[in-house]
């Protein structure tokens, strides 16, 4: 029970002192999770998209040369930011731009390294994602749509893609709530997070177990508010399970003063044909087509003989 | 004449080496209802596929207006504006209301402008007496309702001919009516159809013309009163027989 005590005045004490430091770390993490998940997910949807460009035997050499480079390009890169340590993709690029500039190009801000770090590397796991995203949208959907006259493009717009992102919000969840976590990696670069600060603090006054207690409430904060605002966002996103009936009378209003051109039609909502009339009306067009088809048949007979 | 709109001549697909349609020869004329029957695997879906292009044929024409729209040069988005299709399961745009389904394809392919497009998509939500759902997803409407949406989505791009697959296959008995009393409704306002069914009574009915398909080609076709009144060929006999025992 001592312990306990001890503990808590001593997170007191810390935070007391260095609330500001804290909380600003908590800010700066937020910030950088936030702003590198959604360029991240813009990397992954393009890469995605290109991936999943329809492309056969039918199309002119040049596209199919073009989108095989791109292609084997976007694979390579999903491949080398997969499969190495973003700790050490961070030094890599952020000592590696000036070492091949000779030092004339280098990272003025700490941000732009750390956002563009952090960015690609999501990008590389929402590429996958998304492929897997705009694969798992029933093919029917782009026939309906390509059954209108949709071009592949409109049909990506209007109708794939909006599903797709439905299907990964999970994963976009996960990647946030990663990053959350992952962005504490880049003290490496000298990006002062939330973590960078745990490390400053106790390196001045070593309360190494206290400060840690504090760092694990604040980042189980930042990912259970994360996780919430992400659920709630798929349920907006699928809107409410019921719809209203909007009765006719409304809607002939809201047609407004528009004139139709079909009055007088069988398409003119305000005479509705009873059955009979449909019926008999069927029957009477039919009976011209036989009478038609009859003609046609005499004149191909004789043109036989 | 004057008033044909598609002429399909000597089209073949194959799969592979398997040939699915084999030598197709038949005309669509303006307000023609024409109804394609045939066994299971007769190749009915590939056909109506490769009519609006969804498959690309192997060989042969197909004519629209005169013009054959099968070569490479053909803006096929654009052709396929003008030809609408059923499908058997629907296909309706999942992210989209019911009025919006009827919308976007005037919007974003013919550049209608919203209010225009809302207008005609309500008119012709109306005539499949799907009016008062227009708020509704799709996931939340029966198979007939989806259905009558479907139709009036293809009717508001405002097309020449309607191709439908099927589109009473996957609905329940007690929705297949509806939905063919709509499609009933439209073969009486003089729209050009061409209709893959296996609703007998609809392809002797309504069609005015019957397109009997079996192992890729086309075995038999004439009036309804003809083919399946009448029938010459042997295969098409057994086929109706059949028909008559389920
Ligand atoms: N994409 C495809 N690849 C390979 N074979 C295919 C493809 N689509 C259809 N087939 C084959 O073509 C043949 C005809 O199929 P199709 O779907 O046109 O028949 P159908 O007459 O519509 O049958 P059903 O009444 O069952 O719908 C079948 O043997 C089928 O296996
Ligand atoms: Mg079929």
């Amino acid at each position: 029970m001592d312990l306990f005590a001890k503990l808590i005045n001593d997170i007191s004490r810390l935070w007391a002192n260095y609330k500001l430091a804290y909380l600003g770390g908590m800010w700066s993490t937020l910030k950088l999770a936030v702003i590198a998940t959604v360029i991240g997910v813009v990397i992954g949807l393009a890469c995605g998209i290109v991936n999943t460009i329809p492309c056969g035997k039918n199309d002119p050499m040049p596209k199919r040369i073009l989108l095989g480079v791109v292609r084997f390009l976007v694979r390579a890169y999903v491949e080398i930011f997969r499969g190495t340590p973003m700790v050490l993709q961070a030094v890599f690029i952020y000592y590696g731009l000036p070492y091949f500039s000779n030092n004339t190009m280098r990272f003025d801000n700490i941000w732009t390294a750390a956002i563009l770090i952090v960015s690609i590397n999501t990008g590389a796991y929402m590429a996958e994602s998304v492929r897997g995203g705009i694969i798992s949208v029933d093919p029917g959907q782009t026939e309906g749509a390509k059954a209108i006259g949709m071009t592949h493009f409109q049909t990506m717009i209007h109708v794939i893609l909006p599903q797709a992102f439905r299907n990964i919000i999970p994963q976009i969840g996960n990647n946030f709530i990663i990053n959350i976590k992952d962005t504490s990696v880049m003290f490496i670069i000298g990006f002062t997070e939330f973590f960078a600060f745990h490390r400053y603090i106790t390196g001045v006054n070593n309360m190494y177990f206290p400060s840690a207690a504090i760092e694990m409430v604040g980042y189980l904060t930042m990912t259970v508010i994360a996780s919430m605002l992400l659920r709630l966002l798929e349920k907006i996103l699928d809107g409410s399970d019921n719809y209203e009936l909007v009765n006719e009378d409304q809607l002939v209003m809201a047609a407004g003063t528009y004139t139709h051109p079909d009055r007088g039609t069988p398409f003119d909502e305000h005479h509705k044909p009873s059955r009979d009339e449909v019926i008999q009306d069927v029957k009477l067009r039919k009976q011209q087509r036989e009478a038609r088809w009859a003609r046609a048949r005499n004149e191909s007979t004789r043109g036989d003989r | 004449m004057a008033d044909t709109i598609l002429e399909i001549r000597h089209l073949s697909k194959s799969f592979g080496s398997h040939e699915v349609l084999r030598d197709i020869d038949f005309t669509v004329s303006k307000g023609d209802v024409t109804a394609i029957i045939g066994a299971s695997g007769s190749g009915k879906s590939t056909l109506l596929r490769c009519v609006n292009l969804l498959e690309t044929p192997t060989s042969g024409e197909i004519l629209f207006h005169g013009k054959d729209v099968t070569g490479r040069g053909v803006n096929a988005p654009e052709y396929r504006s003008h030809v609408g299709m059923v499908f058997q399961s629907f296909n309706l745009f999942n992210n989209m209301s019911v009025l919006k389904n009827c919308m976007v394809g005037q919007m974003k392919v013919l550049k209608k402008s919203k209010a225009e497009a809302r207008e005609t998509a309500l008119r012709y939500l109306q005539q499949v007496g799907m009016a008062p759902y227009i708020n509704a997803k799709p996931r939340q409407l029966s198979g007939g309702q989806k259905q009558r949406v479907a139709i009036a989505r293809a009717l508001a791009m405002g097309p020449e001919v309607l191709l439908f697959d099927e589109p009473t296959s996957a609905l329940d008995p007690e929705m297949v009516g509806e939905v063919l009393a709509v499609m009933q409704d439209l073969a009486s306002q003089g729209m050009t159809m061409l209709v893959v069914t296996h609703e007998m009574a609809f392809a002797r009915d309504v069609s005015t013309q019957v397109v009997y398909m079996n192992q890729g080609v086309i075995c038999e076709q004439g009036p309804p009163t003809e083919v399946l009144g009448n029938p010459q060929k042997q295969e098409t006999r057994d086929f109706l027989a059949r028909f008559r025992k389920n």
